[in-house]
């Protein structure tokens, strides 16, 4: 029940995010998702490709340092008030969120939520004890 | 004005005597008294009474840097600990430091020898001297500060860091004479010249060390403090500073000769070299008690003449160090060996072999950047364990090299690679 995201290191300088975009897109490897947290001097991106496997492989092969990572997805109403809930229940059990984003997908009339949070699997277990729409990497 | 006049106006055949005379006496105890010396002299077959010339000293190993960290910490001391009253550390070539144990009366040599070069730079017992070398294991503050006291002038010891505060301190109690890195005396004329603080200074005299300093920052200094600017020189391995400094005619150190005894050499070719020819210039401790040093090569290049000065002194002089035989790095005053940072870095499992050191100077101040490429893909679950490396990589820096330095996660490949092999240092200092 888990969705897998890549992470790649990344200087903070300009070309480089080009460099890894093109580096995919040349390659017909879609994006499903894609955020960026950085600071002064590096960052983090992190995305979901419409093939991560093939996207790990071409990114290995061009030098870059990339991990997988497992992120819990969710979906919500896209409606007020949906991911508070969502994050309430988590914080409740005292669980740190270490990151967090969201996508929509055309087509679908909900939010998609993917966090990263400290204890994966109490994590998972209170969402499906409280009945939350957890994503899979299908629907992807 | 001197303050050793029957020292520094010598007649040079009587200094040689005396150097002979000293050298043997040297040699014979730094044999009975370090086991390093016995058993290298033993290899070679050299007895003390070999030395019967100034020349004799050839036939002496030299000792380096490795003889003193392989001896740590007080192996190479010729004296029971009881006798030494003080000890001072510089980096050594891996993580451990180089030691200095200094008996009594090394101390008072020591003061003599800096109180000498205070003097030679122009300063008298009125000035007020503010030393910002940094107090502690470093020989700069503790050894400028006694022998500001033996001069008889007034010291404020200051230490290092704060420039705001320094500058302030330097005003309100009128300092007359600023000791400090080139370096950071530029530092400081420049924030006082942005601060509109310089017609507030009463400086005439900068006593420099610790590092290099070049003429355009004597002219700078000058012109911005409006003082003399001096340069002194001296390494922990032989004592500290006050080997040698610069009089008012700037025209070379002169050598404390009566306490140290120099040797200019071609090390490609095993050679002494004479008067004005630039080699790796060796010293022998002529006086030290706690820890006698024969021929130490100091890896700094320069030359020596051996003509009297105009202000007076007979001294021998060296010239100002041009450059080094090894690849250490001076920064604000701290000597920095790239194996030092290597082996922080090679002792950190999470980081993959590729790094390289950026030395510059922004606003006249070093700055050292290390370089380390990311390979290691389960550091990016999480920015913080990035943010984490960065800190231990800093920390385990800072406990080797004693230095802030700028740690910088890169991106794999991004460190040029020539022909297989990195340049690992890259000093952006040199024009």
């Amino acid at each position: 029940m888990l969705v897998k995201q890549l992470s790649v290191f990344m200087e903070n300088r300009p070309g480089r995010l080009y460099k890894l975009t093109h580096a995919l897109g040349k390659e017909g490897i879609d994006f499903v998702t894609l955020s960026i947290a950085d600071t002064k001097d590096f960052g983090i991106v992190r995305f979901i490709a419409r093939d991560n496997e093939r996207a790990y492989e071409i990114l290995k092969n061009e030098g870059f340092t990339v991990g997988i990572t497992e992120l819990i997805g969710v979906e919500v109403d896209d409606k007020p008030n949906a991911l508070a809930e969502v994050i309430a229940l988590i914080e409740a059990a005292n669980i740190n969120i270490e990151y967090l984003y969201s996508f929509v997908l055309t087509n679908h009339n909900s939010a998609k939520i993917l966090m990263r949070v400290e204890d994966t699997d109490r994590a998972l277990k209170i969402l499906t004890e409280k009945g939350i729409k957890l994503l899979s990497e299908k629907i992807l | 004005m001197m303050f050793s006049p029957e020292i520094e106006t010598i007649d040079r055949k009587a200094l040689r005597e005396m150097q002979l005379e000293r050298l043997k006496y040297i040699v014979r105890y730094a044999y009975e008294n370090v086991p390093l010396y016995r058993r290298r002299f033993d290899e070679i077959g050299l007895k003390p009474e070999h030395i019967r010339t100034l020349k004799d000293i050839e036939l002496i190993p030299y000792t380096t840097k490795d003889d003193l960290r392989d001896n740590y910490p007080y192996g190479m001391f010729a004296v029971p600990m009881k006798k030494i009253i003080r000890l001072h550390a510089s980096s050594g070539t891996t993580g451990k430091p180089v030691v200095g144990g200094y008996t009594r009366r090394d101390l008072d040599n020591w003061s003599t020898c800096i109180a000498r070069i205070l003097m030679m730079a122009g300063a008298t017992d009125e000035d007020i001297f503010h030393v910002a070398f940094g107090y502690g294991l470093f020989t700069g503050g503790f050894g400028l500060h006694y022998g500001v006291e033996k001069l008889g002038a007034t010291v404020v010891p200051v230490s290092s860091g704060n420039t705001e505060r320094q500058l302030m301190l330097m005003k309100d109690f009128g300092a007359t004479a600023l000791i400090a890195t080139p370096s950071y005396a530029m530092y400081l004329a420049e924030t006082a010249k942005s601060k509109g603080m310089l017609k507030d200074l009463k400086l005439r005299l900068v006593c420099m060390g610790a590092e290099a300093s070049t003429a355009e920052m004597h002219e700078s200094l000058q012109k911005l403090f409006g003082a003399l600017p001096t340069e002194n020189y001296g390494l922990t391995e032989v004592g500290g500073p006050g080997v040698s400094g610069e009089c008012r005619e700037k025209a070379g150190m002169h050598i404390n000769e009566d306490m140290f005894y120099p040797e200019i050499v071609d090390m490609e070719h095993n050679r002494v070299l004479g008067e004005g020819e630039l080699g790796e210039m060796v010293i022998t401790t002529l006086t030290k008690e706690g820890m006698p040093v024969l021929r130490y090569r100091t890896k700094d290049i320069t030359s020596i003449t051996y003509e009297p000065c105009r202000c007076g002194r007979t001294l021998a002089r060296m010239s100002r160090v041009v450059g080094r035989t090894d690849d250490m790095l001076i920064i604000r005053g701290v000597n920095v060996f790239p194996s030092q940072i290597e082996s922080v870095l090679m002792g950190m499992d999470e980081l993959g072999k590729m790094y390289e050191i950026v030395v510059d100077r922004v606003n006249y101040m070093d700055t050292i950047e290390v370089r380390v490429e990311v390979d290691d893909a389960s550091l990016l679950t999480d920015y913080s364990k990035l943010e984490a490396l960065v800190a231990k990589i800093r920390h385990n820096l800072r406990v080797v090299l004693q230095l802030d330095v700028k740690v910088k996660l890169v991106e794999p490949f991004s460190i040029r690679r020539t022909e297989g092999k990195v340049k690992r240092v890259i000093d952006l200092r040199k024009k």
